[in-house]
């Protein structure tokens, strides 16, 4: 009983599927989005407040360093909207099987990555 | 079975369901406010206050947050419950995680009736 354990640990050897790539992103956007209530909620409190609250909070999210953290933000949430849309579309029975599976996830990713560009251009 | 007791329905297919029909809710109002945003690219105050002040716009935002109650209450619980395993532990992020979205929920409704 004592045969030696094969070590077959070659880390780079190991890759993850996309489809399990969609689906921990998936996860961590949301959980992002969590901790970004309160945040996104005082905004709204801000903005909605005053003309003055408004403008400032408009000065203050186009300082360089909070555009980098909006687009992050936006970023989380755009993924997480095109994920879920992926799930969605999973309900009614598309993209279920092991290959189409695989291809929804590099397409989901891919309309992901556009609209985050895209929402770069518009912040920049 | 004892996890379903802190779940958001206590019922695994009832959560499910909530999952998906939030989740509807909540892309509704993001595509909507996308396009407020896409008709006005340059939207001022008077704009902004005036959609919010809309009573219709106050009914789908108070949909919306309800929906991120049960939506995000049901996502975190099952990422607390697959990582989490100590119980005391669990039990007490779960408490904090609802806490805090019952206190969002009230202090987007003050923020929604005291603009």
């Amino acid at each position: 009983m004592n045969k030696p354990q094969p070590v077959n640990l070659q880390l780079t050897s190991m890759k993850f599927p996309a489809t399990a790539i969609i689906s921990i992103l998936h996860r961590a956007s949301g959980v992002i989005l969590f901790f970004l209530i309160p945040f996104i909620l005082w905004a709204l409190a801000v903005s909605l407040k005053s003309a003055a609250g408004f403008q400032q909070l408009h000065a203050f999210l186009t300082t360089p360093v909070m555009k980098f953290i909006l687009w992050g933000s936006l970023s989380a949430l755009v993924y997480h909207f095109v994920a879920g849309l992926r799930h969605l579309l999973m309900d009614f029975g598309f993209a279920e099987g092991k290959q189409s599976g695989k291809v929804s996830a590099v397409i989901t990713m891919s309309i992901a990555v556009i609209i985050i560009a895209v929402l770069g251009v518009l912040i920049w | 079975m004892v996890n379903n007791v802190t779940s958001y329905s206590g019922n695994g297919l009832r959560d499910w369901l909530l999952q998906r029909v939030s989740a509807y809710v909540l892309g509704f109002y993001l595509v909507f406010l996308l396009c407020v945003y896409f008709l006005n690219p340059s939207i001022d105050y008077a704009l902004w206050h005036s959609l919010f002040a809309n009573i219709w716009v106050k009914l789908f935002t108070v949909l919306a947050l309800l929906s991120l109650l049960v939506h995000t209450w049901i996502g975190i619980w099952t990422v607390i419950t697959d990582y989490v395993k100590v119980t005391g532990i669990r039990l007490l992020k779960e408490a904090i995680v609802m806490l805090a979205l019952l206190t969002y929920l009230v202090w987007a409704l003050v923020i929604l009736w005291s603009m």
